[in-house]
């Protein structure tokens, strides 16, 4: 689950790390009085930030400087609501609902942190790098040398000499040191208190005064570990997700948009990925990932054809199943169910595989609908592509 | 001889009295049954201690579990937020299988669960795995018995349905399976792909090896690396997600691509390099399998 920058930052101050100053704003008037007492506070500059879950935003012009609270007003109008186009949006943007009215910094230099977990070695990792501000994928590509590592013992925990040793590999001043162990230290509590799979402080700052702080902050949670910590579950912004996946995700269905015009129901994650890479192969391209599970009944079919028949770009269906435990005929059966209930107009190709197929082929065939089988999964993928072409 | 399960297997359920437990508790003891292998012996649910479960004896621990029954095998249907301590349980008893179907649990969890188990004398199959399978012989996990054929080709995979898929290709062109590994999609797992291939590799019952793989990680690269070393049986193999988007989970949790890691080109093209034959669609791997038979 992803957060936005502001959230992540309030979870940074209440583990002890350092975050300019700033409040959240959702309107113009609430932008403007956010703003109003950082000017009041006596700082010089506030800095106006879009928040969307997407990266990016600087080059995209979701973030700008303001020298006056007039100036902040009007930045803050034209950043809310806009169509916010980054390089992780796509071309239709992210609209701005939500603003970030924060302190300006008085920037030295610009570093990063982040912690991650390493499959490798099975070991959260504590990266950090001289070259703050850039993306560290970029940076792992052009200059890896210039990323350091601590690799973290989980019995032992984040040691303070492993902090030191990657403070003094950033060229932290000596009289720095101490304040930087103490905000790596809480940068991993963060993380291993909220059960984060990913937590970048991108740039971590050091200021002309000599200060550390984190610019910006992105946390990822550990879906899996949302079920003990019900108050960062609250911080889920629907508003941010694709409708239908949201509303896939209320029927507990592993549900993807994609940008293609065939619709994929399948059952199990590493054949549902296989079944859109075989549609592609057969010149087409697929609307979504469906995951419908090992256990699909008729109701989780019936919301399964209801999310994919929300997606307007949908020209064909195409049902992958193999059954192993839960058998062909009983799927065969809530498959023309769900389609004779719900009505469903577009063509549908399926291809189902397994268990008691023979029966399974046979209902579908007397069911009187305008379903097509392929006897292998290629087949399939052809016909549903020319069922989609027409 | 043969990989994980043999004739010789006394398997504990961990979650025995569970709803999951009970049913493929059921299903393992039938498969077996059915080749003369008496395969469960009982089962652990804590604080149903002293009962008995369908015929099987019930245990509070992991630890009398294996005192009373022998058992040297264990499969847990414990959820997501026990199944941790489950594993930790079953390492702590010394049981030398431990295999994990338990999808969901947190990463964090698994990275300490791991750190124990890796200097344990255990071997952790899983989790959000299907299990493992010799056909012919036993099963320890969720995959339908009755589409498996009892061979000489081995299968590692993180998918459960590819498996399956793969298997049912293999026994219509009446190929049968030495054994079939599932070892599971999250980004932490106890038994890798180079881990099974080792063991398959190894197996004198095993002529050919299918590797399935999925975006995520760098494991299928590391895999290809060591089978060019090390592995002289032919390979054939697949990746799930060649259309996959980047930053994406693809319904398990260790299916995302992140930072241009762990795409599909970049896993396919390694294996390749490794002289492993990859198909590039699934319908495609019993087919290829038989033309490196020589059975096409």
């Amino acid at each position: 689950m992803k957060i936005h920058e502001y959230q992540a930052k309030e979870i940074l101050r209440e583990h002890g790390v350092t975050v300019p100053e700033g409040e959240m704003a959702t309107t113009i008037e609430e932008a403007e009085r956010a703003a109003k007492a950082l000017f009041d506070a006596g700082h010089s500059v506030v800095v106006v930030k879009a928040q969307i879950h997407a990266g990016g935003r600087g080059k995209g012009g979701g973030v700008k400087l303001a020298r006056s609270l007039k100036e902040a007003v009007e930045i803050s109008r034209q950043i809310l609501g806009m169509q916010l186009v980054t390089h992780q949006t796509g071309a239709q943007g992210q609209k701005v609902q939500r603003l970030l009215i924060e302190a300006g910094s008085d920037i030295d230099r610009e570093l990063y942190l982040g912690l991650v977990l390493d499959r490798a070695s099975a070991k959260v990792v504590f990266m950090a790098s001289p070259s703050g501000g850039m993306e560290i994928e970029e940076v792992a590509r052009t200059t890896p040398d210039a990323i350091f590592k601590e690799y973290i013992d989980p019995a032992v925990g984040f040691a303070p000499f492993q902090a030191r040793k990657l403070a003094f590999k950033l060229g932290l001043a000596p009289t720095q040191v101490g304040e930087a162990v103490r905000f790596m230290s809480g940068l991993y509590n963060a993380f291993i208190e909220t059960d984060s799979s990913l937590m970048e402080i991108n740039p971590f700052i050091t200021t002309k005064d000599g200060r550390l702080a984190a610019l910006d902050c992105k946390i990822n949670f550990d879906d899996n570990a949302l079920y003990r910590h019900k108050d960062l579950k609250e911080l889920r912004d629907v508003a941010e997700e694709d409708p239908l996946e949201v509303q896939a995700s209320r029927f507990s269905l592993n549900y993807i948009k994609l940008e293609g015009n065939i619709a994929c129901m399948v059952n199990g994650a590493g054949l549902a990925m296989a079944t859109m890479d075989i549609i592609q192969y057969a010149g087409g391209a697929p609307a979504n990932f469906l995951d419908v599970g090992g256990g699909a009944n008729q109701e989780q079919i019936e919301n399964a054809f209801g999310i994919l028949l929300s997606d307007a770009n949908v020209k064909a269906i195409f049902i992958n199943i193999f059954g192993g435990i839960l058998r062909v005929d009983v799927l065969a059966t809530a498959v023309v169910a769900a389609a004779r209930k719900l009505k469903v107009k577009l063509p549908i190709v399926l291809r189902l595989e397994g268990t008691n197929v023979e029966e399974g082929r046979r209902i579908l065939a007397d069911s009187g609908l305008n379903f097509q089988t392929g006897a292998t999964m290629k087949e399939a993928a052809d016909l549903v592509v020319a069922a989609a072409r027409t | 001889m043969s990989v994980f399960v043999d004739k010789d297997t006394r398997l504990i359920v961990q979650g025995i009295t569970g709803r999951e437990g009970t049913f493929h508790a059921k299903g393992c003891a039938e498969y077996a049954k059915q080749f003369g292998v008496d395969l469960v012996v009982g089962g652990v649910t804590p604080g149903k201690g002293g009962t008995t479960h369908e015929g099987w004896p019930v245990f509070n621990t992991v630890e009398e579990a294996v005192k009373e029954t022998g058992a040297n095998a264990t499969v847990l249907f414990v959820p997501p937020p026990f199944a941790a301590d489950g594993i930790l349980e079953a390492v702590d008893a010394k049981v030398p299988l431990v295999v994990c179907i338990t999808e969901g649990i947190p990463v964090l969890d698994m990275v300490k669960v791991w750190d124990v188990v890796k200097s344990s004398s255990s071997r952790l199959i899983g989790p959000n795995c299907p299990g493992v399978i010799s056909p012919g012989k036993a099963k320890i996990g969720i995959m339908p018995g009755r589409i498996h054929l009892q061979g000489s080709v081995g299968i590692v995979s993180k998918s459960g349905t590819l498996t399956y898929e793969a298997v049912y290709q293999l026994t219509q062109r009446g190929i049968g399976q030495s054994t079939a590994i599932g070892i599971g999609g999250d980004p932490i797992i106890g038994t890798t792909h180079i881990d099974a291939l080792q063991v398959l590799n190894e197996d004198p019952d095993t002529e050919a090896i299918i590797m399935i793989g999925e975006i995520g990680g760098s494991a299928e690269e590391a895999a290809a690396d060591y089978i060019k070393q090390h592995v002289a049986k032919p390979v054939v193999g697949f990746i799930a997600g060649q259309t996959a988007p980047s930053g994406r989970r693809m319904g398990h949790a260790g299916a995302i691509i992140s930072g241009g890691e762990g795409t599909a080109a970049s896993k396919m093209a390694a294996m390749e390099a490794a002289g492993i034959t990859v198909v590039q669609t699934p319908s495609e791997i019993g087919e290829a399998m038989a033309r490196v038979l020589g059975r096409a």
